[in-house]
């Protein structure tokens, strides 16, 4: 007994050593009163709740406790507003398989939404661009109002109110994790202590509460993260003319990637990452000025310089004798008319990733474990991928009769994703940096890849099948 | 440094006490008293030094990662010291070396431990017991495929197989003869509400069961059990009458080969050095041959026998064909036969050797 107790002690400052500053000294002497769940969910936003979701709808989670803990209050609209809302996300085709397989995008279809068939993007500084299309006319993607998406969900989790509980308004605010080593007399689970004082246990804790998690730091997992110098501005704008407007658009200037996205026939949205000093500006200058400022900077040929301009004209011969069959003709983005009032607003940008996304008993995903530019409209999408990944391993482990919260399983989902989202990030960090500059070579050297990129179709294919999982 | 060393003697120490009291209980009385004055010092020891255990452990933990393989043969010795007083050895437990395992017996449940071969080998048996479980019942409850249906574990340890079939919603009840093992694997239930429920956990014998009751349970397992059994034959016999009729038997052990005598006893008692000398025996093994004719003859069908292969550097187990090595069986206990009448009771013989009979029958 006592040798037990040594160990314990060891234990208990080990534990403290690596205490972060939301982790309590509470021991838990008095606490098997407490509700043991097998999985609690800690944030309740797109990822939280799509998470929720997708494991109350699970059959092999039938038999479990789950619970979902978002600190705002529920979410439904009575009616589906007039306005569209300035925050949209693009869901790839994979993100629409997740919320439809349980059963969130039949609401998001009788709600609100858009589908893009192609997507244009193109250099400020010269002729290059690269047109992502699919033969068949697929849907290359879908771009969703947040509000719309966030409504599907709460209405499932409500469908599912006998497998998931949900906890609105409630935080946590501190939790207790399991000794490393099992210790003979304490508690296996987690311990959570929630802001009106009552108190949890969970098998298995899924932080899905953004890139300032909480969680996270209580867990003491490091986290990789920069800020850019660059803060993105969002937008609802009308177009000039109704137009088929099923053409994601995304134009590198120097100072940052101005992208519009379809939102119907007549709108588009807008979100243009540039320089915090432009951003303050643009969301501060008159709507007329505004619309000229995101027209010139779609149009304007200002950046072109004769040098890079004659090189990829030669590339572009070259590939054309090469390859005389297709060359997609350039299109041109719809001109705006004017803005929607209130829709602008800006929120700063950067990078961020987990060195770990799970410990014993914890797992995190989405924004919690990575937060990427939006430059390639994946930030959602790479969340809604760990949510298909983690299902899958916990729902085997389920029917496996394992303990939800051990490592075996959990380590499967971090390899899973950690192979895709550091991809991901990478590539998405590299380009916001090879497109932020205007010296010569770094521009003649973009605009020949992107051409060459442009040219060889299976290449092309490969980019738009990572991108749309 | 000195944790370490001072460890390293106190290990080896510790290992020696094990064999000591191995032999001792083989031998009978006249060593039994030196092996109970070596236990004595033991309790000291562990007593005096407890910042030790926890170095000592982690030690074993780092030591695992490093060798796995011998890690399987140390998981199999300390399982084997403890199921060793199985069934006739029972009294002759020593209750002093049974304290000395109390101190080690919370070790059952770290996943990376010397048991971490245990933990993995989950992933083919739990599927294995489900799967061949569920083709006898036509629908099941999701999430709770088992539920219905009563279990016993045969040496259970702490309780690793034990908890994923409770699970899974069956009833079980894990039995093993070492006191210290049905502690830990009740307190470590004892945190979940729902398992709590479904298990029973009990410090006793085979026979005990067999004494209380008979055709009880869906599923008995003896996993890792059998090569560590005195009698198998008697083994069998008692799952097979607490079995009810139509019920499985699952196995699992190590088989009768030169391989097994080359990688289990030569390689890791010898070569690797973590195993005391003389924990295993290797005539104890029992080769799969010998393990299906002992079953057919006690009233039970063998429906598979599948080999079962542990990668060290993985640390995962994987289905092969070849049984040379670990292998797990399952066998179902055939169906009352209804006394019938003598006629067609001949009939049915004749039908059985004569194939134009049986044309007859079914007319």
């Amino acid at each position: 007994m006592a040798a037990l107790l040594a160990v314990r002690r060891c234990g208990a400052a080990r534990i403290a050593a690596r205490k972060g500053p939301l982790v309590s000294c509470r021991r838990w002497a008095g606490a098997p009163a407490d509700t043991v769940y097998d999985v609690v969910v800690s944030g309740g936003g797109l990822v939280g709740a799509a998470m929720a979701c997708a494991l109350g709808h699970d059959i092999h989670f039938h038999d479990k406790k789950i619970l979902l803990l978002e600190a705002g209050p529920k979410k439904v609209l009575e009616k589906l507003p007039e306005t569209y809302s300035n925050r949209v996300s693009s869901i790839s085709p994979g993100s629409a398989t997740l919320l439809s397989s349980f059963g969130a995008w039949d609401h998001i279809c009788n709600m609100r939404y858009r589908a893009f068939r192609r997507m244009q993007v193109w250099d400020a500084c010269s002729e290059a661009l690269i047109m992502f299309d699919k033969d068949n006319l697929d849907d290359m993607g879908y771009i969703v109002e947040n509000d719309v998406i966030m409504h599907a969900l709460t209405k499932q989790l409500e469908a599912l109110s006998d497998q998931v509980t949900v906890l609105y308004r409630s935080k946590a605010v501190s939790y207790t994790w399991p000794y490393m080593l099992p210790v003979a007399d304490s508690s296996p689970w987690v311990h959570i202590t929630l802001g009106d004082g009552s108190t949890l246990q969970t098998k298995l804790l899924i932080a899905a509460d953004g890139h300032n998690s909480g969680v996270r730091q209580a867990a003491g997992i490091q986290n990789v993260s920069w800020n850019y110098d660059q803060s993105a501005v969002v937008a609802t704008l009308h177009l000039s003319e109704a137009t088929e407007n099923d053409v994601a658009w995304q134009r590198f200037l120097p100072s940052g990637p101005i992208a519009m996205l379809p939102l119907s026939d007549t709108m588009s949205s807008l979100v243009w990452s540039t320089s915090h000093e432009h951003a303050a500006e643009l969301v501060s200058m008159n709507e007329e000025n505004f619309v000229d400022a995101i027209n010139s900077a779609f149009w304007s040929d200002t950046n072109h310089t004769d040098f890079v301009d004659s090189a990829s004209s030669m590339l572009h011969y070259a590939i054309a004798f090469l390859k005389p069959t297709k060359g997609s003709a350039r299109q041109l983005p719809p001109s705006v008319a004017r803005v929607d009032t209130k829709s602008r607003v800006l929120f700063p940008l950067g990078l961020g990733h987990a060195a770990e996304y799970v410990r014993p008993r914890l797992a995190l995903i989405g924004d919690a474990a990575h937060r990427v530019h939006p430059l390639a409209g994946q930030g959602v999408n790479m969340g809604f991928g760990d949510i298909s990944s983690l299902v899958y391993h916990l729902s085997t482990a389920a029917f496996n009769g394992k303990d939800l919260g051990s490592m075996s399983h959990l380590t499967g989902y971090e390899t899973d994703r950690q192979r895709h989202n550091t991809a991901l990030l990478a590539a998405t960090d590299l380009l916001k940096r090879l497109y932020s500059t205007s010296a010569t070579p770094l521009v003649l050297l973009r605009t020949w890849g992107l051409q060459v990129t442009n040219a060889v179709s299976p290449l092309k294919e490969q980019i738009m099948a990572f991108a749309s999982r | 440094m000195w944790g370490s060393r001072k460890l390293s003697s106190s290990g080896s120490r510790f290992l020696k006490v094990l064999r000591f009291g191995y032999l001792g209980t083989q031998s009978g009385c006249p060593r039994f008293t030196t092996s109970a004055v070596y236990s004595k010092n033991q309790i000291i020891w562990t007593l005096q030094i407890k910042p030790w255990i926890f170095h000592e452990y982690r030690i074993m933990w780092s030591k695992s990662y490093r060798i796995t393989f011998a890690c399987l043969n140390t998981m199999k010795s300390y399982r084997y010291l403890w199921t060793r007083p199985y069934s006739t050895f029972r009294t002759t437990v020593d209750s002093s070396e049974v304290k000395t395992f109390l101190a080690l017996a919370h070790r059952w449940w770290d996943e990376q431990g010397v048991y971490a071969p245990l933990h993995s080998m989950n992933d083919l048996r739990v599927p294995f017991i489900r799967d061949n479980l569920l083709k006898t019942v036509a629908n099941h409850q999701p999430g709770k495929p088992l539920s219905g249906m009563k279990i016993l574990d045969v040496g259970c340890g702490g309780g690793l197989l034990t908890e994923p079939l409770g699970r899974l919603g069956a009833s079980v009840i894990g039995i093993d003869p070492v006191d210290a093992n049905i502690k830990t694997a009740q307190l470590h239930k004892s945190f979940d509400p729902v398992l709590d429920k479904r298990i029973e956990y009990r410090a006793c014998s085979l026979e005990e069961i067999v004494e209380e009751t008979t055709e009880t349970f869906d599923a008995v397992i003896a996993s890792e059990v059998v090569e560590h059994v005195i009698d198998l034959e008697t083994f069998i016999q008692c799952c097979c009458q607490v079995l009810k009729p139509g019920g499985s038997l699952f196995i699992t052990t190590i088989n009768k080969t030169q391989l097994s005598y080359v990688l289990g006893i030569v390689f890791a008692e010898q070569i690797a050095g973590i195993v005391p000398k003389g924990t295993h025996t290797w005539d104890k093994f029992i080769s799969p041959e010998k393990l299906e004719s002992i079953m057919e003859s006690n009233g039970l069908s063998v429906q598979t026998v599948v080999g079962m292969l542990y990668n060290p550097f993985s640390g995962y187990w994987h289905w092969i064909e070849n049984t040379s090595l670990n292998y797990a069986a399952h066998a179902v206990k055939q169906e009352h036969l209804v006394p019938a009448e003598g006629e067609t009771e001949e009939l049915r013989v004749q039908a059985s050797t004569n194939p134009s009979m049986h044309e007859e029958l079914k007319k």
